[in-house]
């Protein structure tokens, strides 16, 4: 029993940055229909400027932590504007190997500047966990899964309940039509991907200190983003949120009471056998970012 | 120009051609295949700093048959596939006659058809599953020991650790699974109980699951074998899930130093066997060699935590040169056949080749010395 809730435990944190690294990457696709191959490499500049602020500049941890997010952002306005904004009206096929040029180079820049050799990130949450009854997390995991759940309800508030999310659901739903109605649509798609960048970059810098920063620690988690926002549904912002949730409990129980070996594969098998049942995914039916 | 004053060009032409490959050949090239960027990145460097280091050595007393090393250095990107594209160039573009390489038992193993394929010899610098000497490979030159090797000799000091049930942790790859098997034979041969061997992909980051399963499994002890980037993970995540057990890693690769900088308190009590502790290098074999290898990786700056890997790439290169000075030629198979005969004197101790493997196809293990190191009050300390 008590390892069954360790582990419930430990989905349960886990899911929160999976949410938050599907949630980033649906959005992109829902609303600009681009296949963003460089979510991994934003999630690793996230854990690198994380670095950066905090282990070279002594850069207060949470003030660190804002500062990579910011920076997240703005890597991922600028990749909007020099890449894909000239792509607007090219086939999906040239975006897309656009996209993957720009994934291994922004890989080989990582390489570049930081070398291979791994990096480790102080906390200043204290070592000894936090003990409830018969299970313990450690509290830099409490606080990553806070904040991760903190920007999940906040991006939701901010496609639902602010005019620049109302504009992107109607870009969502006909771009040419709210261009019509007024909407700035280029401006919309740079808010997009940079938002969706914003949120690759924070689950890169929230997981930096509690694992090590290398340069192709991004390839992992991209294959897991996308499997995540196949398994909601494309475009499905709480598809993404519950996909990332669901993949979390699929490897933590995997490894715990199958195969810790096959830990990685779990997650693949069950989007296989969902796929199988829901070609679509499990919420593609409804409404999708909103 | 008439048809002779061009043929005469044109040969000229050729001639320079050819004086020009013939004075890259007035170096000897060394192939050196180590994962220098990804998963295992940090090891694979420290190899690579202590074989410049014994290049430099070579050519600071006048290189090896008169001409100077030349150590072609490939990345194996920690993974196979480019392990053995690595070892593929380096035979066929560089025309090297012998190499060093591939860290990892799985890259290892990746690049030993393409050894039988061209003929070269390579000096296996790390690693530990038992398959790679004993599949018949003759080209194949091991100074580092085999998982058997290493579970035979810390079954030696069994009786210095109270150890009644253990558990494992390793990662899910040659070297991984290979130590466990051996450690298991050897711990069960001592009546010792063996609970749960949980395995984690070389990449992985999460490890909260395996730990939930061994602590479910109970045990005073963890055998744990990867490489440092992970076992930092590691460590910092039995801290986190309050596993208590003695953690003790295997394979020489822990690179304490590094642990206790970039894991902290985690890291404490933990124990190691490695196969050159130069905190104390006046206990090695040959304290001479050991020393002087201790000062040129400080007086070049790099980082101490790396000396525990570095070595390893010190003594390959020693071992090769003692190779082509005895052959005195650089033919691949010249080479591999003075291989048999070498007596090096090197950090981790003697090194000479017995034969392993199958009647006519038999590849060379070295016996290397092993060392027991803790870490206790974030400084390192001899376990024994």
């Amino acid at each position: 029993m008590d390892q069954l809730l360790q582990h419930a435990l430990n989905a349960t944190i886990l899911g929160g940055t999976y949410a938050l690294l599907g949630i980033g990457l649906t959005m992109i696709f829902g609303i600009m229909k681009i296949v963003n191959f460089t979510h991994g490499e934003l999630y690793t500049f996230g854990a690198y400027m994380m670095f950066f602020f905090v282990m070279v500049l002594g850069t207060n941890f949470f003030l660190g932590l804002v500062m990579a997010i910011a920076l997240g952002l703005l890597l991922g306005a600028l990749i909007e504007l020099a890449l894909l904004r000239p792509l607007r009206d090219a086939d999906i096929d040239t975006t897309m190997l656009v996209m993957i040029g720009a994934w291994i180079a922004l890989q080989n820049t990582q390489q570049f500047t930081w070398t291979g050799i791994a990096k480790s990130i102080n906390t200043p949450f204290p070592l000894d966990p936090l003990v409830i009854g018969s299970v313990s997390v450690s509290w830099s995991r409490v606080f990553v899964f806070v904040v991760a759940i903190m920007m999940i309800i906040g991006t939701h508030m901010l496609i639902h309940h602010t005019r620049l999310g109302k504009a992107m659901r109607a870009t969502f739903q006909d771009r040419d039509t709210a261009a019509l109605m007024g909407v700035k649509i280029n401006r919309i798609y740079t808010a997009t991907f940079a938002l969706g960048s914003g949120l690759a970059a924070a689950a890169g810098a929230l997981l930096a200190p509690i694992f090590v920063v290398y340069p192709t620690m991004g390839d992992a988690v991209a294959a897991k983003s996308f499997a995540i926002v196949i398994l909601g549904g494309l475009g499905n912002f709480w598809g993404a949120a519950i996909g990332g949730f669901i993949l979390a409990f699929a490897e933590e129980f995997g490894a715990g009471y199958i195969s810790s070996g096959y830990r990685d594969a779990m997650g693949f098998i069950l989007i296989i056998l969902i796929l199988i049942f829901r070609p679509t995914g499990l919420f593609a039916q409804r409404e999708r970012i909103g | 120009m008439n048809r002779w004053s061009k043929l005469a060009t044109v040969l000229i032409g050729a001639a320079s051609l050819i004086a020009g490959s013939a004075a890259a050949e007035d170096t000897v090239r060394i192939g050196v295949n180590q994962p220098l960027t990804g998963a295992v990145a940090a090891s694979g460097n420290y190899v690579t700093d202590g074989a410049r280091i014994a290049a430099d050595l070579i050519n600071a007393s006048g290189g090896i048959l008169g001409k100077p090393v030349e150590l072609i250095i490939e990345d194996n990107k920690s993974n196979p596939k480019d392990a053995v594209a690595a070892a593929e160039k380096l035979i066929v573009k560089d025309e090297v006659p012998v190499m060093m390489g591939a860290w990892s038992s799985t890259y290892t193993l990746a690049v030993m058809p393409k050894l039988m394929e061209y003929g070269v010899p390579m000096v296996v610098e790390t690693s530990s599953s038992g398959k790679i000497t004993v599949s018949g490979n003759p080209w194949v030159f091991r100074i580092s020991p085999t998982s058997e090797m290493e579970a035979i000799a810390f079954g030696q000091k069994l009786g210095q650790f109270k150890i009644e049930k253990a558990n494992f942790l390793v990662v899910n790859n040659d070297w991984g699974r290979g130590a466990a098997d051996e450690f298991t034979a050897m711990l069960k041969g001592n009546g010792i109980d063996v609970g749960v061997i949980e395995t984690m992909d070389a990449k992985a980051t999460d490890l909260s699951a395996q730990i939930a399963s061994i602590k479910a499994a109970g045990g005073d002890t963890l055998f744990v074998t990867t490489g440092v980037e992970q076992l930092t993970l590691a460590l910092r995540q039995f801290k986190e899930q309050r596993l208590d057990a003695q953690v003790i890693t295997t394979g020489g690769s822990s690179s304490p130093d590094q642990l206790i900088e970039q894991a902290g308190a985690a890291a404490e009590d933990s124990l190691h066997i490695l196969f050159f502790a130069p905190w104390f290098p006046e206990k090695a074999p040959h304290p001479e060699i050991a020393q002087g290898f201790v000062k040129e990786w400080n007086d070049r700056g790099l980082n101490f935590a790396g000396l525990t890997e570095g070595f390893r790439g010190f003594d390959g290169i020693m071992t090769i040169k003692a190779a082509i000075e005895s052959a005195n030629s650089l033919e691949p198979k010249a080479i591999r056949d003075a291989l048999w005969g070498v007596q090096v004197q090197g950090i981790n101790g003697d090194i000479s080749f017995i034969k392993q493997g199958p009647e006519g196809q038999e590849s060379g293990q070295n016996q290397p010395n092993i060392y027991l190191v803790t870490i206790k009050d974030g400084k390192v300390a001899s376990a024994e």
